[in-house]
């Protein structure tokens, strides 16, 4: 399977990045590393995953989206998380998979808009 | 159980691309027996949590996806089955005691949550089973 470019859109300081229902398995990996060289490219402050497009998350589609918040946190890079559906809001949250450090918001502009609130004492 | 098979599909989990295609007939099932968005993520995601397990920790295996029919209920019964390690301590790993088999646990502790009846039979070096159901909600 090649790397091929993921839609990556740029919203002043912020990556939008749009995940597909096909973010799974060994493409994983190749998305992380894109989402991070896009980060370096652009200096982007913050990052919002879009998850709209998941019918499903398992833990290990789940571990891989937290993951990548976390790498980017690494680089200065601040992420939310957000289009994430009913569906797999319950399923997550049934199964007992613990989202841990992991900011979401309903959709983009709610995550733009927590992207750039002020925030207090930092 | 006395619920009866109303049809049975089996598919050979022995690649990471095998655990989209389980998934994907599974939706389908799913959604040709009239379940909701819930229920159908419900079943997909455990389908997906199990085949998962079934490829890292016993590197292939298979697994098999049928309709089932009690009286007038409808649902669909997944069974996974491979020639692995088992487990040993089966309470302790669904209770994330091992952090060596914490995806294993929580794949299975996650899966037991998400359905209706759940069945795993498993011990060291006799491999494992796992059955699960889930009804269709009217």
């Amino acid at each position: 399977m090649s790397r091929g470019p993921i839609p990556i859109l740029r919203v002043g300081d912020t990556l939008l990045i749009t995940v597909h229902t096909d973010l799974h398995d060994t493409v994983a990996e190749a998305f992380q590393e894109d989402v991070l060289a896009a980060i370096e490219k652009t200096g982007a402050s913050g990052l919002i995953i879009d998850i709209s497009g998941l019918d499903m998350v398992d833990s290990y589609v789940a571990r891989v989206l937290a993951d990548t918040g976390r790498m980017a946190r690494l680089m200065g890079t601040r992420s939310v998380l957000v289009g994430m559906r009913p569906e797999v809001a319950a399923t997550l949250v049934r199964m007992g998979y613990p989202m841990e450090g992991v900011q979401t918001a309903l959709g983009v502009d709610d995550g733009l808009a927590l992207l750039n609130a002020p925030r207090p004492g930092r | 159980m006395d619920a009866t098979v109303d049809g049975s599909e089996r598919f050979g989990i022995q690649s990471e691309a095998d655990i989209a295609l389980v998934r994907r007939r599974v939706r389908e099932v799913a959604q040709e027996l009239g379940f909701d968005a819930f229920a159908t993520a419900a079943i997909t995601t455990a389908a997906s949590e199990l085949a998962r397990n079934v490829w890292t920790h016993a590197h292939g295996g298979q697994s098999t996806i049928a309709r089932v029919l009690d009286g007038r209920r409808r649902g669909v019964r997944l069974e996974f089955r491979d020639q692995g390690p088992g487990i040993a301590d089966l309470p302790r790993v669904m209770a994330g005691g091992f952090s060596t088999a914490r995806s294993l646990g929580l794949g299975l502790s996650g899966s037991k949550r998400l359905v209706d009846e759940f069945h795993i039979e498993t011990s060291p070096g006799q491999g494992t089973l796992v059955q699960v159901t889930k009804w269709a909600r009217y």
